[in-house]
């Protein structure tokens, strides 16, 4: 398999660099783009379109956490829900019971996340792949549960949950939805950024070897186990932390929220935007936030306002990804790479590496 | 001891809902070296067109052979339709349909049948022909459906042509090919007993836990650790396998850890069992080739 931007680009000339990444030069204009409207766009919308947005940016964190681990490390879950659970219980217990306040809240949820992540990733070795999809649909099965347990209560709040309040803003032009999405964007920012240094350096061509090949992979001498329990750490770290950040957007916590469905959604997200790709995983958290909205109005034109219709979105959902897997099974960011080597380029100075 | 003889008997009557769904899971897992993540939600669909016809007042095991017909022919579509195109695809590709399907069957199931829960009726009569507080008439039936079910895939897989040459296509798909046997027809087949098998426990489950879309989700689980736990190449061990895992949780709830944590018990279990025997207790230890 071909990494696009994986590899040095031959000509300098054609590339630009941005927070020290060299990018061909249409990519670098289409980030720049991306970053512009990210910032400009919350000022102009209505504040329930910022909150819409600051959702899809939490999505797209835990969506990439878990494509760091599939897509780049061929290690399966079906769990994920269970880590983001862990990070939004870890904030909303710090912020609710001891008062901490929410910016100091987020790291440690992630580092929480990051061991529970590193200690499932240890037993998870000798668990290949569905094997490994098993365990962690036991584990997101079962979370749900191990948060109403009674004896845990006083920390957890039990079934009721525990309720987190949305900080004001300090920024005096901003608004709190605003603040927020701005809040939720910088650690956006800076774990895309980090998760594309982390694949594109040597780490990242290891979790690839181990991927496509595991046995040849420690033939090179690449330490198989440490770099799968880190990639389950990893990917629980940015799945903890986009479970923070959705706590404190939710303002609420409560046990019904991460369920196994949650796991599918990301899954979905994940499926759906593409696999080994990091910009993938925005499209996967636009489509996992909008796509209900817009099945939900697409439905009710056929089923009126029938409650029971409303199921039809998940019937939705498993056709697209259903759809995905057969003709698409890069996904959307896979599409996109498939136009822009089509036609994006002149066909003389196509690269070799094709 | 009498507590402990009771929620012994308790656990054998849920262990056998586990063991006839573990059976179930086991069958596709031979057929095709996949866990169907949707094998419970396809269960609860079997069981709620059983349900509709029964509703329609079609007497019971009029019902209940309809419904295992529908669902063989369902599963035996399901693998022609949505897992033949697929076949080589990478592990992660089937997961997703799996998940995919799971969504489908229990968005169906709500749409249709609303997420109202439902009374199944049971088939056994209300009070058995001797005395005992152990054991109600619905379980001992359960009990006795689960045996004669493996019973008959026992039978099935040892003494017909059609179940030899469904082991030679699940073992060797080439040399099974080579012999002339179809491993097409045979993965189909496979699949259509796979369906009837969670057919005939989602109608056997129903009764007890009131049906409705989402009742399998945490029985799924336990059948997965029943199977996990009986070995995932051993049809009989799945059915000890269930067995015991009724029993466990029922003992480990009444004397451990309360019934709160019942599907957190499963987890432990099948992270345990596949960490230090991943074969299982019965099953056999497969060796790759590098």
């Amino acid at each position: 398999m071909t990494h696009p931007g994986a590899g040095p680009h031959a000509n300098p000339m054609n590339s630009w660099t941005l927070f020290g990444i060299a990018l061909p030069r249409l990519r670098a204009a289409l980030i720049l783009t991306g970053i512009a409207l990210a910032i400009v766009l919350p000022l102009v919308v209505s504040s329930f379109s910022v909150f819409q947005m600051t959702q899809v940016l939490v999505y797209a964190i835990a969506v990439l956490g878990l494509n760091l681990l599939t897509g780049y490390n061929g290690q399966f879950s079906l769990g994920h829900s269970a880590f983001y659970a862990l990070g939004a219980y870890t904030t909303a217990i710090m912020i609710d019971q001891y008062e901490i306040a929410y910016f100091w809240t987020i790291l440690p949820a992630g580092l929480v996340c990051f061991a529970g992540g590193f200690l499932f990733g240890l037993p998870a070795l000798r668990l290949e792949g569905l094997y490994l999809a098993l365990a962690t649909f036991a584990l997101a099965v079962a979370m749900p549960q191990l948060l109403r347990f009674e004896h845990f209560e006083t920390l957890t709040g039990g079934v009721q949950g525990l309720d987190v309040f949305k900080p004001d803003s300090p920024v005096p032009f901003l608004d709190a939805d605003r603040y927020l999405y701005y809040f939720v964007l910088v650690w956006g920012g800076l774990l895309l950024v980090g998760a594309w240094n982390l694949v594109h350096g040597r780490t990242g061509r290891a979790l690839i070897a181990i991927r496509d090949n595991p046995i040849a992979a420690r033939t090179m001498g690449i330490n198989t186990a440490v770099y799968k329990s880190l990639t389950f750490g990893v990917s629980g770290f940015y799945t903890g932390i986009a479970g923070a950040l959705g706590a404190i957007v939710a303002e609420f916590v409560a046990p019904d929220s991460f369920t196994f469905f949650l796991s599918v959604w990301f899954l979905v997200g994940m499926v759906v935007g593409g696999l080994a790709s990091i910009p993938a995983a925005i499209a996967g958290g636009i489509f996992i936030l909008y796509m209900p909205n817009i099945s939900e109005e697409v439905i009710a034109v056929f089923f009126g306002n029938d409650p029971n219709a409303k199921a039809l979105i998940w019937v939705v959902f498993g056709l697209f990804l259903i759809f995905t897997v057969y003709v698409v099974p890069n996904g959307l960011a896979g599409l996109i790479r498939h136009f822009v080597v089509k036609f994006a380029r002149p066909s003389g100075s196509r690269p070799g590496r094709r | 001891m009498d507590l402990f003889l009771q929620q012994t008997f308790d656990g054998l009557a849920t262990g056998a809902i586990y063991a006839s769904l573990a059976l179930a899971v086991v069958m596709i897992y031979q057929a095709i070296d996949h866990f169907n993540f949707a094998q419970g939600e396809m269960a609860m669909f079997s069981t709620f067109i059983a349900w509709q016809l029964i509703v329609w007042g079609t007497p019971y095991w009029l019902a209940f052979v309809i419904c295992l017909v529908v669902s063989f022919i369902g599963g035996m579509l399901i693998e022609r339709i949505v897992f033949a195109p697929i076949h080589a695809a990478p592990v992660l590709s089937h997961i997703v349909v799996f998940i995919a399907l799971t969504l489908i069957f229990n968005a169906m199931a709500g749409f249709i049948w609303e997420f109202t829960i439902k009374e199944f009726p049971s088939p056994f009569p209300e009070r058995l022909p001797f005395d005992t507080t152990l054991i109600g008439p619905h379980e001992l039936g359960v009990v006795g459906v689960t045996l004669v079910m493996l019973f008959l895939i026992y039978a099935f897989f040892r003494f017909t042509p059609v179940g030899l040459a469904m082991r030679a296509a699940a073992a060797n798909p080439v040399s099974a090919a080579l012999v002339g046997i179809s491993v097409r027809k045979m993965l189909a087949l496979g699949w259509g007993l796979a369906a009837t098998v969670g057919a005939v426990a989602g109608m056997m489950i129903a009764p007890k836990v009131y049906l409705e879309p989402n009742m399998m989700l945490g029985i799924l689980l336990y059948g997965f650790a029943g199977a996990v736990v009986g070995g995932l190449t051993s049809p009989g061990g799945a059915v000890v396998g269930g067995f015991l895992m009724g029993v466990l949780e029922n003992l480990a709830g009444t004397y451990v850890i309360g019934s709160e944590l019942k599907l957190t018990f499963a987890l432990v279990v099948i992270v345990a069992v596949l960490l230090f025997r991943p074969a299982g207790l019965f099953g056999r230890v497969v060796v790759q080739r590098v």
